[in-house]
């Protein structure tokens, strides 16, 4: 039985001769449905800034034949307006005839608790809390200029009705705690930005005062930055950090790594399956069966039950990411990657947790062995256009290295380098992997979703550094 | 189709009423109804048809100086009357804030013009497939393209903007948007670009043939592209994204950032941050503009301003609630800039290219490499070497890093001014980059 009917005109049987009826003649497709509840409590300029609820619900109806996508959706739960999509799929599908693949795998494993994380914590002790991060980072001195705090929490309910009158449903909830610190002195300003997240309350990421941590860390960065010098401009070896470092993994082969870009061959990976694609001592897996990580998921936004899925085995690419159309079409099987942002959005092959796993040698090593470079610790955002393979990534903590030993800190500057052959590049791989702390979100095709990311420490030979400093 | 303005006006209304009926010293709607329809194609098939048809509401309700807001797609009564008692219960326990109030009533916009923002016609899905069949036909005649992506998007919407102090607006805008993507192959290394048109009427939208040739032009062109030396150069901004200076300009002088302190511009007003030869404005008025309004998005009457007069930064982007912490009145900018340009410069295109014998030529910036509150500009690029005036190959994997102080006070523009988008620049140049590459 579903959910979402209660309050409408039509009950759970018709729904589903209406899906039944509509996808007849399709290879697939399903009615996807979700309500979303979210919450936003913001603290900025020592005012508690906005605080917002958030109430959505609503359908995405797909049918799929062939490579056609048709797709139809609505925030109006109702005969009229089903039938409505109904008839706009069949049009769209009127000249193609498929065979609707019944086959999907069950799972009894739950990577999280259904627990609603917006009233698991009281409005008041949100409010409270705020308060308490900008007078413990205030009292840091007059050094500090501006602190920003927020809660964002959620939680999602999807149910996934298939030709065959299967309903798959998962419960899926999310927070993010952020702390954002802009620091003065000496007419230069920084800002230093930190946060944590994952599946699971809020409280179990700022218990025993634990939020302190987050303020000190975004302290610690702005501080750093308030000494940075201006970053180098070059070619030179780059030393990665542990952790949320691992966007370079994400951005410069990841994405080359999704199902739809290589059955379309547009990605610069597309005919590099079983080939040396990275040095030998790395290992990239795409995990998405991790305890309450922000990027897991029980079932993907199509049902299928997600796995950790081997993207590069001791340097030798394996597999592609894929969702149920893009593995239909290559031959081969989803891999529980199919997700969407919304009931607004169609499915796409996307990552959750990219991970690339540990090797033998120590940062320090690493360190000691680069005459002139960079070492790199924490990042902003990244970007890379798939089908050239170059990518970027914002530095928001780095320092220069000269002759084996840590210099000062340099401002953020950009880092840019080649998907296929920056992994080639890796000269030594750490044994100090570390997740990040729960605060990534990957945007592609104006959708984003919630993903994590691993690293050890990395040393990358030669790589480009786009500072001002010739 | 798109529902009408009274079906918008009873939700906003009914709304209000509740909100006050519970304690709600003062109220602010919104509520929206789009329907968008859109068609793609690749390797001249069809590949997704997609319709979505939505409402929203988001309702701010104050007591006094306390705030709080809720945002929900579903319309239904028994629903709102939940989500308002919920919003009046987090309103009564939030901080109260002096600068929370709905705007003066004496800004809000009196009369609403007809700007010509909204085509009736629709342009069913077959005649969006045929348009897409040509754009991707002109896009795939050089056997060097090996892939091409096609879309068509048509959307509706009506809104209605109301508050409890008797403001009520709104009106149907429409948009039609049409893009092609082509990748292009030599010796095994790929290279993508594209082309797009947006536009509020129909008959306005740019030739099929023309997005598909001038994609495949762009994506050709870029083929075989060089890693450039580590050098400080001049670099011109393609008109793809030289409106790129005028975000973080617009981002810099928004009032929240200069009342928190954290703009590179913080305390510039009056101040020479462009050469004197250089006029910025942003103007809601146009008529058929893609950024184009009546009234901002808490319903204050907006009008043209110059943002940079000689090169002198003349007004900040003003909303009631950040206007309230500077002492000034909103400028109708809640919600940002609208038609916000560059008038143009003196020298041509062709002039520009060749104002110096090198120059590197940007066509595309990847990354969000710019930092407002310190001005430090670091991203990845891509384009062309001028050399004498001439592009002569293309370059990639490069960055390009700056200053904005600096970059600004560096700026050439040409005198190619298009209104393609909300915010519009002519190509420019600006002197004196650091370029890092190999």
């Amino acid at each position: 039985m579903s959910n979402f009917f209660k309050e409408t005109d039509i009950d759970t049987s018709q729904a589903e001769a209406i899906v039944t009826e509509t996808l007849k003649n399709c290879d697939d497709g399903e009615l996807y449905l979700e309500n979303h509840k979210s919450e936003s409590i913001v603290l900025d300029d020592n005012k508690i800034k906005s605080s917002t609820y958030n109430s959505d619900q609503g359908y995405g109806f797909r049918a799929v034949t062939g490579e056609v996508v048709a797709y139809s959706h609505s925030n109006d739960i109702s005969k009229e307006s089903l039938r409505k999509s109904s008839d706009n799929l069949k049009d769209t599908l009127k000249s193609k005839k498929g065979t609707y693949n019944h086959e999907i795998p069950k799972t009894n494993s739950k990577y999280y608790e259904n627990i609603n994380p917006i009233e698991s914590k009281t409005f008041d002790s949100k409010i409270d809390l705020l308060k308490s991060v900008n007078n413990y980072l205030r009292s840091k001195g007059s050094i500090v200029n501006q602190v920003t705090a927020n809660f964002l929490g959620e939680h999602k309910s999807i149910e996934i009705i298939r030709s065959d009158n299967q309903i798959l449903k998962d419960d899926r909830p999310l927070v993010r705690f952020n702390v954002s610190v802009v620091l003065e002195k000496d007419g230069k300003k920084e800002t230093g930005v930190y946060g944590v997240g994952g599946r699971q309350s809020y409280d179990d990421y700022l218990k025993d005062e634990s939020w302190k941590d987050v303020c000190d860390e975004a302290f610690r960065i702005a501080n750093v930055n308030l000494e940075s010098k201006p970053a180098p401009a070059g070619e030179m070896k780059v030393v990665l950090g542990p952790g949320w470092p691992a966007i370079l993994i994400h951005e410069a082969i990841g994405h080359g790594l999704e199902g739809d870009f290589n059955r379309k061959k547009t990605s610069a990976f597309h005919n590099l399956m079983g080939q040396q694609v990275a040095s030998e001592g790395v290992t990239i897996v795409d995990d998405g069966t991790l305890h309450q990580r922000r990027g897991s998921l029980t079932i993907d936004d199509e049902g299928t039950p997600t796995e950790n899925t081997v993207l590069i085995e001791n340097g030798i690419l394996k597999n592609y990411m894929q969702d149920r159309l893009n593995a239909r079409l290559m031959g081969t099987k989803s891999t529980g990657s199919g997700r969407r942002e919304s009931y607004k959005h169609v499915v796409l092959p996307r990552m959750r947790n990219t991970m690339m796993l540990s090797g033998k040698y120590s940062q320090d090593e690493m360190i000691s062995s680069v005459d002139k470079g960079i070492f790199a610790v924490s990042f902003g955002g990244g970007q890379v256009d798939i089908t050239s393979g170059k990518f970027v990534f914002n530095c928001t903590e780095a320092y220069e290295i000269y002759n084996g030993k840590i210099g000062s800190p340099i401002k953020g500057a950009t880092l840019i380098g080649d998907g296929p052959s920056i992994l080639k590049e890796v000269s030594l791989v750490g044994n100090d992997m570390k997740l990040d702390p729960g605060i990534g979100t990957c945007g592609k095709a104006g959708q984003g979703v919630p993903v994590g990311v691993a690293q050890p420490s990395i040393l990358i030979n030669k790589m480009t550094v786009g500072g001002t400093k010739l | 189709m798109i529902r009408d303005q009274e079906f918008l006006k009873d939700i906003a209304s009914y709304c209000i009423e509740n909100s006050k009926k519970l304690g709600a010293t003062d109220v602010g709607i919104k509520v929206i109804h789009s329907v968008s329809e859109n068609v793609s194609f690749r390797n001249k098939k069809l590949d997704e048809s997609n319709r979505a048809d939505s409402f929203a509401v988001n309702l701010t309700t104050y007591i006094e100086k306390k705030k709080s807001s809720i945002n929900s797609s579903d319309l239904s009564k028994s629903n709102l009357e939940k989500l308002i008692e919920r919003c009046i219960d987090a309103t009564k326990i939030t901080p109260s804030d002096e600068n929370n109030s709905l705007p003066d009533k004496d800004l809000m916009s009196k009369e609403i013009r007809d700007l010509n923002l909204y085509d009736e016609t629709h342009y069913p899905n077959d005649k969006k497939i045929e348009f897409l069949k040509k754009v991707e036909e002109t896009a795939s005649t050089d056997e060097k393209i090996v892939n091409t992506e096609a879309g068509f998007t048509e959307n509706k919407n009506n809104f209605i903007l109301a508050n409890s102090n008797g403001f009520l607006g709104g009106y149907k805008t429409s948009n039609f948007s049409s893009s092609c993507v082509a990748v292009s192959r030599i010796n095994g290394a790929m290279e993508r670009d594209y082309e797009f048109g947006s536009t509020r009427f129909l008959q306005d939208m740019m030739k099929p043939e023309e997005i598909g040739k001038i994609a495949a032009n762009k994506a050709i062109k870029k083929l075989g592209p060089k890693k450039i030396k580590s050098e400080k150069i001049g670099v011109i901004f393609d008109k793809r994204i030289s409106k790129g200076i005028l975000s973080t300009l617009a981002s810099a002088i928004s009032a929240s950032a200069i009342a928190r302190g954290t703009s590179f511009l913080k305390d510039q007003i009056n101040s020479e941050v462009f050469p004197n030869s250089i006029n910025i404005i942003d103007d809601p008025k146009i008529e058929k503009g893609l950024g184009s309004q009546n009234f901002d998005s808490e319903g204050v009457e907006t009008n043209s301003l110059k943002l940079v007069e000689n090169g002198i930064l003349k007004n900040y982007l003003i909303d009631t609630y950040y206007g309230k912490k500077l002492n000034l009145k909103s400028n109708g900018r809640s919600g940002g800039t609208t038609n916000l340009y560059f008038e143009n410069g003196d020298l041509s295109f062709k002039d520009l290219l060749n104002l110096e014998k090198k120059f590197l030529y940007i066509t595309e910036t990847i990354g969000h490499g710019g930092n407002i509150i310190t001005g430090d500009y670091s991203v990845g690029a891509s384009g062309f070497m001028v050399e004498d005036g001439e592009l002569t190959y293309p370059v990639s994997e490069i960055t390009i890093a700056g200053n904005f102080k600096e970059m600004f006070k560096n700026i050439t523009l040409a005198n190619d001014l298009e209104m393609k988008y909300s915010t519009n620049a002519p190509t420019l140049l600006i002197n004196q980059m650091t370029v890092a590459g190999k």
